[in-house]
């Protein structure tokens, strides 16, 4: 067992592409060998830039990943991409397609790209997605571009596992930004109005300037997100866009407790994400399956007891055999 | 509609890869097809238009799929499709299951399936009929 983990964290800290497709896959499927070799990688991971790309479907998200690639393979930079697309409530099946808007990186052996499905997660990540990021990470990209799947309002979980979050926008949603202001526009470190050859571009940065303006307190550590317009589509503004990156990025890496802070709030995320996750899993299979809530479901039936009381005392009592 | 799947019941979802090889740049029956096979709750990946083999086999195994379905309507699919097959092989890969659909003349489709395309599927075929074979002959990832 020890030999096969260091085995498969070698070839993937090689770059070996099919181990490494096979291992999200792995992870996604929740194979438990998956988690061994997660943590055999987990001592090469934290070297990449995680990138975060966020925003309402049809934005244009997968358009400016697609030219991001570009720009930064110029500059001799690997990149790692994890595309997200919703998982149909219905089927449980998934259309991924991401990869159309991506295809000319397909040949392209510094670019890895990899389409996952949301799986029933809510909040635009899932740990799988997480998980991903780390295993693109020991693989030795230098760059990993995360884009969210397009539900527009509480994908904030980007956030944590990115280093730069970018929100993007388009005109002409002016009231959106309203609509919006409490939920994803308070966690971007860069904005981009991308399609701004469109009406209402001018209108939709001066909102956005105006939240931000606003909002003094948010942003007193020092950076306050810029505001870059763009048309993907063209390549037009993606230069600005990597610049404000790189200058975020600078600015991330000129106090040590800075980075210090963001990594102990991705370390806490990461952890209670995946205890939460394991408790559920384990315990709720257990408590379901157990004599005094087929008991409990009768009481409530006849009235006799009602679901409050019910929850309290098989938590309570789980808890308790749980802690022993 | 059930939702609550834990850790022990999830099983393995299928992935598969719809690609378009070529020049021909007609995908109706192509997202057709994906959308049938999401909704019989596949992971289905779609490349777009105009992939070379080379592509789509980078694509294949980029996103780790148990099975590529390529739409080929134009004619060259005697290249195009064994030449998938071929790459896939090259690359150790050769157990993703290949299959073709689209306009194929009757005597071409014993040759594709000598080199090693699974099976083909012509104009008229029910969809239940194609998602049923994928579920019969696919193996969600060994």
């Amino acid at each position: 067992m020890r030999e096969e983990r260091s085995e498969i964290a070698e070839k993937v800290t090689s770059g070996d592409i099919r181990t490494v497709a096979k291992l999200i896959r792995d992870i996604d499927d929740k194979v438990p060998e998956a988690r061994e070799s997660l943590k055999a990688l987990y001592p090469f991971t934290g070297r990449a830039y995680v990138v975060g790309i966020t925003g309402s479907p049809g934005v244009g998200k997968s358009t400016l990943v697609d030219q991001l690639v570009t720009h930064l393979r110029r500059r001799e930079q690997t990149v790692g991409i994890l595309a997200v697309d919703p998982t149909s409530p219905f089927s449980g099946g998934a259309i991924l397609g991401d990869r159309v808007r991506m295809q000319r990186h397909s040949m392209d052996e510094g670019v890895f790209i990899r389409s996952m499905a949301t799986r029933g997660h809510f909040g635009g990540l899932t740990q799988s997605t997480r998980s991903a990021i780390d295993v693109l990470d020991a693989m030795g990209k230098d760059y990993i571009l995360v884009e969210t799947v397009g539900v527009g309002q509480d994908e904030i979980d980007i956030v944590r596992s990115a280093h730069t979050t970018i929100i993007m926008l388009v005109p002409g949603m002016g009231d959106d930004i309203q609509a919006l202001k409490a939920g994803i526009l308070e966690v971007g470190d860069l904005f981009v109005v991308n399609k701004a050859d469109r009406e209402g571009a001018d209108r939709t940065v001066n909102d956005l300037r105006m939240m931000i303006e606003m909002d003094e307190n948010r942003y007193k550590d020092g950076w306050k997100p810029p505001i870059v317009t763009a048309q993907a589509v063209f390549d037009q503004g993606i230069g600005e866009i990597l610049e404000a990156i790189e200058a975020h990025r600078a600015f991330l890496r000129a106090s040590p407790e800075r980075i210090a802070a963001r990594q102990r709030e991705k370390a806490k995320n990461d952890l209670t994400e995946m205890i939460k996750d394991q408790i559920i899993t384990q315990l709720l299979a257990e408590v379901v399956n157990s004599g005094a809530f087929e008991e409990a479901l009768t009481s409530i039936m006849d009235r006799t007891l009602d679901p409050y009381t019910a929850c309290d005392s098989i938590v309570s009592k789980k808890i308790k055999s749980g802690t022993r | 509609m059930e939702r609550n799947e834990t850790t022990e019941q999830r099983k393995r979802k299928v992935r598969v890869l719809v690609a378009k090889p070529g020049l021909d740049g007609h995908d109706r029956g192509a997202r057709i097809i994906a959308r049938a096979y999401r909704d019989a709750g596949f992971e289905v990946v779609y490349s777009g238009l105009h992939q070379s083999p080379e592509e789509i086999v980078q694509a294949a195994i980029q996103e780790d799929v148990d099975m590529v379905g390529l739409s080929s309507l134009a004619g060259a699919h005697m290249y195009l499709l064994p030449r998938v097959v071929e790459l896939l092989r090259d690359k150790g890969a050769g157990d993703i299951v290949v299959c073709g659909g689209g306009i194929f003349p009757e005597e071409d489709i014993p040759k594709l399936k000598e080199a090693g395309i699974k099976e083909i599927f012509t104009p008229g075929t029910p969809l239940g009929e194609i998602v049923r074979w994928v579920e019969q002959h696919v193996e969600p990832r060994r």
